[in-house]
């Protein structure tokens, strides 16, 4: 098999995307780059970046798995909920 | 939905929560089970590979019915670096019996079915719905907040799954912590059933179950698993979050696809073609992190209760969650003959869990959490077993030195003996 990119691979999944409503905030001036290179590194969908001292996150394409949460409650995660019923990903397989 | 009140309310309808609604609605009494996905198990993962016993004991005629992918016959356990793997297979007929069979299964199939089953019983169900808080009047849980909505029964049960926010509000359970839980990242590969068969050695309708330790995780402390479905295969990689970032620093999306293009991986999965990318958190502590399993007016069950047994050469919730479901229903229905669903009516769960195989089977292992953090396990001992095999079988035309001589030597290289017998010691106790 042809080697994938993680977003290729989040294309093959089905997502409710609550649109404007994301179930993850991240504090965005958050700057303790050990704890952000650990989230990068972790998170299976690959939504967290980290740039130029920035760190961003897209809510849309989680796979609502807790690891970030985990990892970062209180520091980098400002607050993390399920999405709200209905919404998110829709596994067909599992 | 305000004012209805229930005898009980689930929150979650994947195994635990279906177990529960089952026998409570088979007993008749009024259940509700509150699922957040669109349906049963659209948002649950497993690895992974069902051990039926107690799914036997609940539902005697389940292979009738179930949505089962492949009977489990053969047994991998795989060592692997980069560019070698040490494999090692069992098959036993003994492996097929009926006490002890286990199943391939997807969940986004097999949870419906069991949620189908309790609502023929009578349960409930209601999807689409996230519970946002537990209702608590006069110090105890009596009913579920979502949105707008209130919903009032004598007793709820947490099937919420590992992270349990719900649990986490009351306080019955901390946050989790980084070396409590693994995060899995699987990928579902499409292929035709007969090529799986083939390729794997096994008649239609059975299957086999492979975990490989080493080089998936890039020597971070997890490993990677391999399971056939029908006309698909499961695989994906673990990784405990403490590690992350340990080893060779592979970001976890990375480590699938290391797993993927090993030599002996890659051939299994050729001409597939991906149906579904997914992750998700197992509670690894073991006994240490089950957390307190009742209270007034409330019980946990399943991932919720930590309820996860993984032995790196095998992994079992499944089992857990649907037997601690049975146990919580039970506990709940000698609460209402007493009409007391306090934390001391509701008492009796915690030594039904202790008669069961779940308290034993968790005690039995609790030290195995401590072994499995053993990061030999994952580097030095793949590199040696390719080592010591390598100097079996490359055949050159060289000078081969005695093959005692040359294993100790490359023990001492890789790893010192005082070191291997401390593994040994730590693998004597966890197991």
């Amino acid at each position: 098999m042809a080697k994938m990119s993680v977003d290729d691979k989040l294309g093959v999944d089905r997502f409710l995307t609550d649109e404007g409503n994301p179930h993850i905030l991240i504090d965005e001036t958050y700057n303790d780059e050990k704890q952000i290179n650990r989230v990068v590194m972790a998170c299976p969908a690959g939504l967290y970046t980290y740039e130029d001292g920035k760190v961003s996150f897209n809510y849309e394409g989680c796979l609502e798995c807790g690891t970030c949460r985990v990892l970062s409650s209180g520091k980098l995660i400002k607050s993390w909920s399920y999405p709200r019923g209905s919404k998110g990903i829709e596994f067909h397989q599992g | 939905m305000s004012e209805e009140r229930f005898d009980a309310i689930i929150v979650g309808g994947g195994l635990a929560g279906s177990a529960a609604a089952y026998t409570l609605a088979k007993a008749g009494l009024e259940v509700a089970v509150i699922e957040r996905g669109t349906s049963c198990g659209s948002k649950n993962v497993t690895g992974g590979r069902l051990y039926t016993h107690s799914l036997r004991r609940l539902i005697s005629d389940f292979e009738e019915t179930a949505p089962l992918e492949r009977k489990i016959v053969k047994e991998r356990i795989v060592l692997m670096t980069e560019d070698s793997a040490t494999t090692i297979e069992y098959g036993a007929e003994k492996l097929k019996d009926d006490s002890c069979a286990s199943y391939a299964v997807l969940r986004a199939k097999f949870d419906p079915w069991l949620a189908e089953k309790a609502e023929e019983a009578g349960a409930f169900y209601i999807t689409g719905i996230r519970v946002d808080k537990l209702l608590q009047k006069n110090g105890r849980v009596c009913g579920v907040i979502a949105g707008e909505d209130i919903l009032e029964a004598d007793v709820v049960v947490l099937a919420d799954g590992v992270n349990s926010i719900l649990a986490q509000q009351i306080g019955m359970k901390k946050e989790l912590a980084p070396h409590q839980v693994a995060v899995g990242v699987k990928e579902v590969i499409g292929l035709d059933e007969k090529t799986v068969s083939e390729r794997f050695g096994v008649n239609a309708g059975e299957g086999v179950a492979c975990l490989v330790s080493g080089d998936p995780t890039g020597g971070s402390v997890g490993g990677g698993f391999l399971y056939t479905n029908k006309d698909s295969i499961s695989i994906g990689t673990v990784v405990t979050l403490e590690h992350i970032g340990s080893g060779k620093g592979v970001k976890v999306p990375e480590m699938v696809e290391r797993f993927k293009a090993n030599a002996v991986i890659a051939p299994l999965l050729a001409g597939g073609e991906l149906l579904e990318y997914s992750a998700h958190l197992v509670p690894e502590g073991g006994y240490s992190m089950v957390p307190e399993l009742f209270w007034n007016g409330v019980l946990l069950v399943g991932d919720a209760a930590a309820f996860v047994i993984s032995l790196g050469y095998t992994f079992r919730g499944m089992d857990f969650a649907i037997e601690s479901g049975r146990l919580a229903a039970e506990t709940i229905l000698l609460a209402k003959e007493k009409n007391d669903f306090s934390a001391a009516g509701l008492s009796d769960y915690q030594a039904f869990l202790e008669h069961s195989f779940i308290m034993r089977d968790l005690r039995h292992y609790r030290n195995m959490p401590q072994f499995m953090d053993s990061p030999q396990m994952y580097k030095e001992i793949p590199a040696l077993a390719d080592e010591i095999l390598g100097g079996m079988f490359v055949v050159d035309g060289s000078a081969s030195p005695k093959l005692t001589t040359s294993v100790l030597s490359t023990v001492n290289r890789s790893v010192s003996l005082t070191e291997l017998v401390n593994l040994g010691l730590k693998a004597y106790g966890a197991l």
